[in-house]
């Protein structure tokens, strides 16, 4: 059977990988091709890059960062922020990523996605959605809302229905961010990833909240996701990817164990 | 020198970097000359087969892949390559190259077919293979070992004697299959670790009789 995917995020700005909270305050801890081959060699499943660089005129330092890691890493990647047009995609992906993520962009402009998944094939279109808990109304049944702007911009769209109009229009993939959990440590929003990995037929990655190993267990049982997001609980040596392995294969969680 | 067959079917530059991190020189390429004159050809590709199989063909490629096949060198098909190596593809109904009797079945219809729910397609991410036989290009593989798949359709070549590994996703299904000079994986093994660069180092030196 599949494994579940442990995936570590990188936010990349300017060309360093960079760790703030809900993004402020951001503190350089380190090159992010170094980081790409730390993990890689520790048995990370995947890793996704995340460029807030702030000024799109810089973006060609993004595309240097995926060429390099192309040259140093034989796992998949995918590479979000920023991503506006299909030339911006076409950039990222001939340059080495395996999938791109569209975020904001697809919220203002769903196109993006069926044009790119026209373009370049389902399976590197990652439809990123960031998610806050509003309370179920008539506008947002499911009771979690669309957000853009790191959470401060409210977009009156429905999650669940976001999620499910993505996945008609082409996405191959979901990455499920709750702005809720993010940065917290406490654990990933559980009722929210079962709720949209239940009801898509496409793989659902978590995103937000992960502490401790027990958070990723949680999430890819109980929530049903297909993969894991992790970020501040390696970046700064608290665990390791092969001890939260290790914790998730004694759990019964089918994971990757050689590399 | 490894001819990688270029016919506008996704990245291919992912193959050629993992080659050269192994020290293989390769060349992407749709040059019919230079795919002749190669020592060995992968064939990979991500997409839909019917688009592919008219890039193949308005490049005259089709043809030269089936020289190369006969000519006996050594030949790696890739994830869309192994499938359109077969004779014919549930998706777009698109009929392949023929070179192993054969289809390409979805796993959306085999899944409704035997009532199974749940799973997510596509198949996308590590899983394992299990070898029915040794063969060179597979040597050296940990038991474990696990390998980057992404694919809605597999392959079903019709003499199951052609299947050299199988994979399970609640069904098992062929991933990877060959005879001769030719073999061809499902999953994406520029894309998998160690265990993949094993496979591409393999099949760089590899002779079949």
């Amino acid at each position: 059977m599949l494994s579940k995917r442990i995936i570590p995020c990188l936010d990349v700005r300017e060309g360093r990988t960079t760790k703030g909270i809900k993004f402020e305050n951001n503190v350089d801890i380190g090159d992010p091709v170094e980081m790409a081959l730390m993990y890689y060699e520790a048995g990370a499943d995947e890793i996704v890059f995340y460029d807030i660089t702030a000024s799109h005129e810089k973006r060609d330092i993004m595309i240097d960062v995926v060429r390099k890691v192309a040259e140093t890493i034989f796992i998949p990647f995918s590479v979000g922020g920023g991503i506006r047009t299909i030339e911006d995609m076409r950039d990222v992906l001939l340059a080495g990523a395996e999938k791109v993520s569209v975020n904001s962009a697809a919220v203002r402009n769903p196109e993006i996605i069926s044009h790119g998944a026209a373009a370049f094939g389902s399976q590197c279109i990652v439809l990123g959605m960031d998610v806050k808990h509003v309370g179920k109304s008539e506008k947002i049944p499911s009771g979690y809302e669309i957000v853009i702007n790191g959470g401060r911009k409210y977009m009156g769209m429905d999650a669940l229905a976001w999620a499910l109009k993505g996945q008609a229009l082409g996405a191959g993939e979901i990455c499920l961010n709750s702005i809720d959990a993010d940065g917290t440590k406490d654990g990933y929003e559980l009722i929210l990833t079962e709720l949209i990995s239940s009801r898509v037929d496409i793989p659902v990655i978590a995103s937000g909240g992960a502490g401790q190993p027990v958070h990723l267990r949680d999430v890819l049982t109980q929530g049903k996701a297909d993969a894991a997001l992790i970020a501040s609980m390696v970046h700064y040596g608290t665990y390791t990817i092969p001890k939260i392995k290790t914790y998730l294969d004694d759990q019964g969680v089918k994971i990757r164990s050689t590399w | 020198m490894i001819a990688i067959i270029d016919y506008d079917a996704g990245n291919l530059t992912s193959v050629s970097r993992a080659l050269f991190h192994i020290n293989v020189e390769n060349v992407i390429t749709n040059d019919i000359k230079l795919i002749e004159s190669a020592e060995r050809i992968i064939f990979p590709g991500v997409g839909a087969a019917g688009s592919a199989m008219k890039s193949l063909i308005r490049l005259g490629l089709d043809d030269a892949i089936r020289q190369a096949v006969e000519s006996g060198k050594p030949v790696l098909g890739i994830c869309l390559g192994t499938q359109i190596i077969l004779q014919e593809s549930r998706e777009n109904q698109a009929k392949c190259l023929g070179i192993i009797d054969g289809s390409v079945r979805a796993f959306s219809e085999i899944f409704q077919s035997k009532g199974i729910k749940g799973l997510k397609i596509p198949h996308m991410g590590w899983n394992r293979i299990a070898l029915k036989a040794d063969h060179p290009v597979f040597a050296g593989l940990k038991e474990n070992d696990e390998f980057y798949f992404v694919h809605g359709y597999y392959p079903l070549p019709d003499n199951l004697s052609q299947v050299i590994a199988t994979t399970d996703y609640v069904i098992e299904f062929p991933s990877i299959i060959g005879m001769n000079n030719i073999v061809a994986t499902q999953f994406h093994p520029e894309k998998s670790g160690n265990p993949g660069l094993t496979i591409l180092k393999n099949f760089s030196s590899w002779e079949p009789c």
